[in-house]
């Protein structure tokens, strides 16, 4: 009949709006708009914000960054990965590449950090587990979040952007302490 | 000389030289549909850990060319055939330069193999999306080039032929709402081509060595660009075909027409703005274009799917009521077809593309939530509720419709036909539900092996993530089973089903020859007129017309509120972290 028909009324546009039809507009408009609200109040009241603090940087110049911190801080090793446990409060790093994410950092249960995170060679994809809190690594950017880890324990970091054949084997290691 | 053929079971005429490109291009995209599926066996095969059928490379290589397949090749090949149809179909026109089709359809098949030849040549495992810096063969990049030049040209053709219809005066008054969408899908389709060239342009400058760098962050910015809002293409389209099924089965007519097109003029306007989706985690993007960006100003765009989520099934009951079928809230929805697979796959297409694709979609496009979701198994969970149940069940519905209509075959194993939608979109609801489990326990997608074997250091999933992927994984196995089916029957009746139109031969399904000359006996078809009055009824009057579709509707807010709110819950309990 209709679909497919041109519309019955030639001044279509000018035909009333079924009470229906408005009310559910309404009603959907009214829950875009909250949805809309929720993001800029988390922003003001919640405590999960992406910083969008970052800066381009170049392979060598954060790599020589990352040694510095290790050079500083490092505490003992793990399966040849030095293990890095710098002072609450401060600037620590960690990069990831073919296939690594380094080093394994130890954090103090509550204190702050400004965490910094860049690529070396692909993009990788940080993700915290079991917290399950995932970043994309970008090659020729440096990102800084300010971090607070709650809880104590042994978290895995696992890379969740698909880097080339070892992909799989890129397990890296944050512990948090009380 | 007559170039119209009318359908004698439908009514619908069809042009000679544009039921031609129909059929190619709807052909050539079941055979990437045919490939993606057959693909997609090992891809689940393998992420179902007790399995863990393919080696990693192939695993990757495959999973390459599934996503491509299906998600690029397939939607975009059919919905060329849709666009032919919208408008010299159903504005009873001719085709504005048939051989301008042709070769832009051609340009797509000899991209599309040459991209799959550079993916089966394994050197450019670089899943669809191909993020530099890492880098695939040149011939890879240039595949999708040609394949979005070619789709490009068709869809200039398709915007010459509505100039014809005009000009021709074939219909009366304004396009009907069907080809209101097909028109919004094709002009999301050039912005979306359009970024496209923008950035794959350069890439394969970059992969031959001409550019000797890619920034990976504007890649990412732009490649979404071309990588969602080809996806947008498909909602315009699908929203398209539920409204002309809900026309052809139920004789059902929009709400309001107003509503509706105001509802595709949102798409327009907004749903560009969702590129932003995927770089809400990454580096430098700052707060206010993320909030706006991915809220599609403000969610105007949901807003709309919104609307058409209510108008679509509204219509349908409207249309049922007037037939007598009064009872109760639901009598004209169980009532409706159910054995009928045009209705069964429409209607399953519609309730998993709101209920799981569209609210799965918003909350982890949330600017914020995306940090517990962004490339976990939850995105593919995601979009195969909105392409695959929403878009391609809806393919499939219209597909068997096309059978009989334009092919001029019976279907055959109609028995099949009607379990069908139930075996893909079952299977493919297993799958989403138990993947969007799976990721929220931080599965990684594009992930080889759960168990990180030949790691240094460890990391053990929990014994619930390996069930959910199993039990995933089956549902995965049911949905090629489905698929499968599918297949079966379209290529089936193409090739055995009885001719409901002698010349309806091999050559004239597969590769678009046209059927016999004395077939197309009309040389103009006659104009198009409006849709009847409705007696005693101007719009759609006062009162609540569809008070079922109006609970259905309301079932669906109350889902999407509490499930949006469970995430921020669940957001609330990770490490606070902030600038």
């Amino acid at each position: 009949m209709t679909t497919f028909l041109p519309p019955a009324d030639r001044i279509w546009w000018k035909v009333p709006v079924g009470r229906q039809e408005l009310v559910w507009i309404a009603i959907a408009l009214v829950w875009c708009l909250i949805m809309f609200a929720m993001m800029p109040i988390w922003h003001i009241y919640g405590k999960q914000n992406l910083s969008t603090e970052a800066y381009q940087t170049t392979p060598a110049a954060y790599g020589a960054k990352v040694q510095e911190m290790i050079d500083k801080y490092t505490v003992r090793e793990e399966s040849g990965i030095p293990v890095v446990r710098p002072p609450a409060g401060s600037d620590v790093y960690m990069l990831a590449r073919l296939w690594q994410w380094w080093p394994i950092l130890e954090l103090e249960k509550d204190k702050s950090y400004r965490f910094h995170l860049s690529s070396m060679d692909y993009q990788h994809g940080f993700s915290l587990q079991p917290v399950n809190i995932n970043m994309q690594v970008v090659p020729g950017y440096e990102m800084v979040i300010n971090i607070t880890p709650d809880k104590a324990g042994e978290y895995g970091v696992i890379c969740n952007e698909y880097c080339g054949i070892g992909h799989h084997t890129m397990v890296g290691k944050i512990y948090v302490g009380e | 000389m007559s170039s119209f053929r009318l359908c004698p079971d439908s009514g619908f005429y069809f042009n000679r030289d544009a039921e031609r490109l129909m059929k190619v291009n709807a052909v050539a995209g079941v055979v990437a549909l045919l490939i993606a599926g057959i693909l997609a066996l090992g891809v689940v095969l393998t992420r179902w850990q007790e399995v863990h059928l393919l080696p990693a490379d192939i695993f990757y290589q495959v999973l390459t060319g599934h996503g491509i397949n299906a998600l690029i090749f397939w939607v975009i090949f059919f919905e060329m055939a849709i666009l032919h149809f919208a408008s010299t179909t159903l504005l009873r026109c001719r085709l504005a330069t048939p051989g301008w089709a042709w070769a832009g359809f051609f340009l797509m098949v000899i991209g599309a193999v040459m991209n799959n030849i550079a993916v089966l040549q394994g050197n450019s495992s670089v899943m669809m999306t191909s993020y530099a810096p890492m880098q695939a063969a040149p011939h890879f990049y240039l595949g999708l080039i040609l394949f979005a030049v070619g789709a490009l040209v068709q869809i200039f053709v398709f915007f010459g032929t509505l100039v014809v219809a005009q000009q021709e005066k074939t219909y009366e008054g304004s396009v009907p709402i069907v080809t209101f969408g097909a028109i919004t899908a094709a002009i999301i389709a050039v912005f979306t081509i359009a970024s496209g060239a923008i950035i794959l342009v350069p890439t394969f400058l970059w992969s031959i060595g001409y550019i000797n760098h890619i920034d990976a962050e504007m890649y990412r910015v732009i490649w979404w660009a071309l990588g969602h809002s080809s996806q947008q293409i498909n909602v315009a389209a699908h929203v398209a075909i539920w409204y002309l099924l809900a026309g052809i089965l139920f004789g059902a007519r929009p709400m309001s027409e107003k509503v509706s097109r105001f509802a595709y003029l949102l798409y327009i306007l907004f749903l560009q703005l969702a590129s932003a989706h995927h770089i809400l985690v990454d580096p430098g993007i700052s707060t206010e274009w993320k909030i706006f960006n991915t809220s599609y100003a403000m969610y105007l765009a949901v807003l709309a799917s919104m609307i058409h989520g209510l108008t679509v099934p509204g219509s349908i009951e409207v249309a049922q009521r007037n037939k007598g079928l009064n009872k109760g809230l639901f009598e004209w929805l169980r009532k409706a077809p159910w054995g009928n697979p045009v209705f069964s796959g429409m209607f399953i297409s519609l309730v998993t593309f709101g209920f799981l694709g569209g609210i799965t979609g918003v909350v982890m496009g949330t600017e914020q939530i995306n940090l517990i979701i962004h490339n976990t198994i939850y995105v593919p969970a995601h979009f195969h509720a909105t392409v695959v149940t929403g878009t391609t069940l809806a393919f499939m519905a219209l597909t068997y419709l096309l059978i009989p209509v334009l092919f001029r075959r019976q279907m055959i194993l109609p028995w099949l036909a009607k379990l069908q939608p139930y075996i893909f979109g079952g299977g493919m609801v297993i799958l989403i539900l138990f993947m969007l489990g799976a990721g929220t326990l931080g599965v990684s997608r594009r992930h080889w092996d759960m168990d990180f074997t030949g790691a240094l250091l460890t990391f053990e999933y929990s014994g619930m993530a390996y069930t959910l992927m199993a039990i995933g994984a089956i549902g995965g196995v049911l949905a090629i089973v489905g698929g499968g089916s599918f297949l079966l029957i379209t290529v089936g009746s193409l090739l055995f089903g009885k001719k409901l139109e002698p010349s309806a031969g091999f050559l004239e399904s597969f590769v678009g020859k046209p059927l016999a000359a004395s077939v197309y006996n009309i040389e103009r078809p006659e104009k198009l007129e409006r849709a009847p009055q409705l007696e005693g009824h101007h719009g759609s009057g006062g009162g609540f017309e569809a008070p079922g579709t109006f609970v259905l509707a309301l079932l669906l807010l109350v889902t999407f509120v509490v499930y949006y709110f469970i995430n921020w819950k669940y957001l609330a309990s990770v490490w606070p972290m902030g600038s």
